[in-house]
């Protein structure tokens, strides 16, 4: 049992979307979607966050802060990318200063397609990678369990 | 040291943190229900707790989380002495300490926004100090001793020679629960000007302990709000219980129904509302009364 899915909070970012998924993040906070009753809460903060939310595809310019925040977390984290742009860079793929999807900076856990996504998807999304933050909170706990008790500790690759 | 007082710091110890954390919780459904959603379980700030316990520890140095540890013990402290039925002084002083010490926390950091939170605390601090210490030479003049257990115990309701230190005590309480429109220094939820200002830096088991602290200083909020109607009855205590309930109702209304104001607004208007509801007060004590 891993309190973890009872609050996460979330950090949104903005890579370089044209905004429609940021109005639709931002409407999931509102009385008629409600995401407060999960626990979830939207942060500034990504010392205090548990999921790196990011909407819009990453470029040039914003590849440094997209790795910096994600660096910033604290573990165990989730990162899930927002609308079709997010997901693989879009209809803005061929431009000249954008690299692709969020993938191509850090690490995603959650896809959700859409343009833009529904708030309904991002809350599916957002459900859907509470499941894999309570798997990484759970590998989190048995390799320190591991690591405890193995003798010497083997090489292991980072993940 | 008495026996009541024994019992008074072992009920705080245990009951403080269940009191606040559920207190905690009902402000974020009845806040949820004011603006018409669902709103979290009424549990949901322990959770959030358990959680920050779980997460991964990220210090930015060697001195925030002992500083922020300090400010919790010297909390809990304050707590402990007010409980016990010791000097209200005291009480103010220690409490006062344990704020310093976030300030330290906070500057400590490097972060611009947590120097920024802990600027805007140090204003918080100027401007509820003065009140809360005339609301404390309040209750000597009113019930003649600074112990917390002559007053609870002293005959006459400390509330009417002392109304209007009672409202003032009511507006400086707003600054103290870092509501709107006072919660400058750490930024609340969707107020995100300076991210999370004081507690920035703070994440997993420093903001844990951040958050229980808090629990502690709300029950301790109360209980000065609670002493306002006691005289020694039971029926006094009753009426005190839902005053320091409707007291923290209204922190809420409030929290909701204001945008955040400017610092020089809170500290203009915390003093100006200490030089007359408090200082008017004292003095129709002292020569009047």
């Amino acid at each position: 049992m891993t309190y973890l899915t009872k609050s996460p909070w979330i950090l949104h970012y903005d890579g370089s979307s044209c905004n429609g998924c940021d109005i639709e993040v931002l409407a999931s906070l509102t009385p008629v979607y409600d995401i407060e009753r999960f626990g979830i809460i939207n942060t500034g903060d990504p010392k205090q966050a548990d999921i790196l939310l990011i909407t819009g595809s990453v470029n040039a310019q914003s590849i440094s802060v997209v790795k910096q925040l994600y660096d910033q977390m604290p573990g165990p984290k989730v990162v899930i990318a927002v609308g079709i742009c997010a997901c693989t860079g879009g209809v803005f793929r061929h431009c000249y200063n954008v690299l692709g999807g969020v993938d191509k900076a850090i690490p995603v856990d959650v896809y959700v397609p859409g343009c833009a996504a529904r708030p309904e998807a991002i809350i599916d999304g957002v459900v859907k990678g509470l499941a894999i933050l309570a798997e990484k909170e759970k590998a989190e706990k048995e390799g320190k369990g591991k690591a405890a008790t193995a003798a010497p500790p083997a090489a292991e690759a980072k993940p | 040291m008495n026996w009541y007082s024994l019992i008074g710091v072992a009920l705080f110890l245990l009951l403080a943190p269940a009191i606040g954390c559920l207190l905690s919780g009902i402000d974020r459904k009845i806040t949820a229900r004011m603006q018409r959603r669902v709103g979290p379980p009424v549990l949901q700030p322990y959770y959030d707790v358990r959680k920050l316990i779980e997460k991964d520890q990220l210090a930015v140095n060697k001195v925030v989380d002992y500083y922020v540890l300090c400010s919790f013990l010297f909390t809990i402290f304050a707590g402990c002495i007010f409980f016990a039925g010791g000097d209200l002084l005291i009480v103010v002083f220690t409490s006062t300490l344990a704020d310093v010490f976030l300030v330290l926390a906070a500057y400590s950091c490097n972060s611009p926004y947590a120097q920024v939170g802990a600027q805007r605390e140090i204003y918080q601090l100027m401007a509820y100090e003065p009140m809360l210490l005339l609301t404390m030479i309040g209750f000597y003049l009113a019930k003649g001793s600074y112990q917390m257990w002559d007053i609870l115990t002293g005959s006459g309701v400390a509330l009417w020679p002392m109304l209007g230190l009672f409202f003032g005590f009511l507006f400086i309480l707003t600054i103290k629960f870092r509501k709107s429109p006072f919660d400058l220094s750490t930024s609340e939820h969707a107020h995100q000007d300076i991210v999370k200002g004081l507690t920035t830096e703070f994440s997993g088991k420093t903001l844990a302990v951040f958050e229980v602290s808090h629990w502690f200083e709300t029950v301790l909020l109360l209980g000065v709000v609670f002493l306002f109607f006691a005289n020694g009855t039971l029926w006094s205590y009753i009426l005190g219980l839902i005053f320091a309930f409707l007291s923290f109702f209204l922190e809420i209304i409030i929290d909701n129904s204001f945008a955040r104001m400017k610092w020089q607004v809170v500290l203009k208007s915390s003093w100006a509302v200490a030089a007359v509801l408090g200082l008017i007060n004292i003095a129709l004590l002292l020569w009047v009364l």
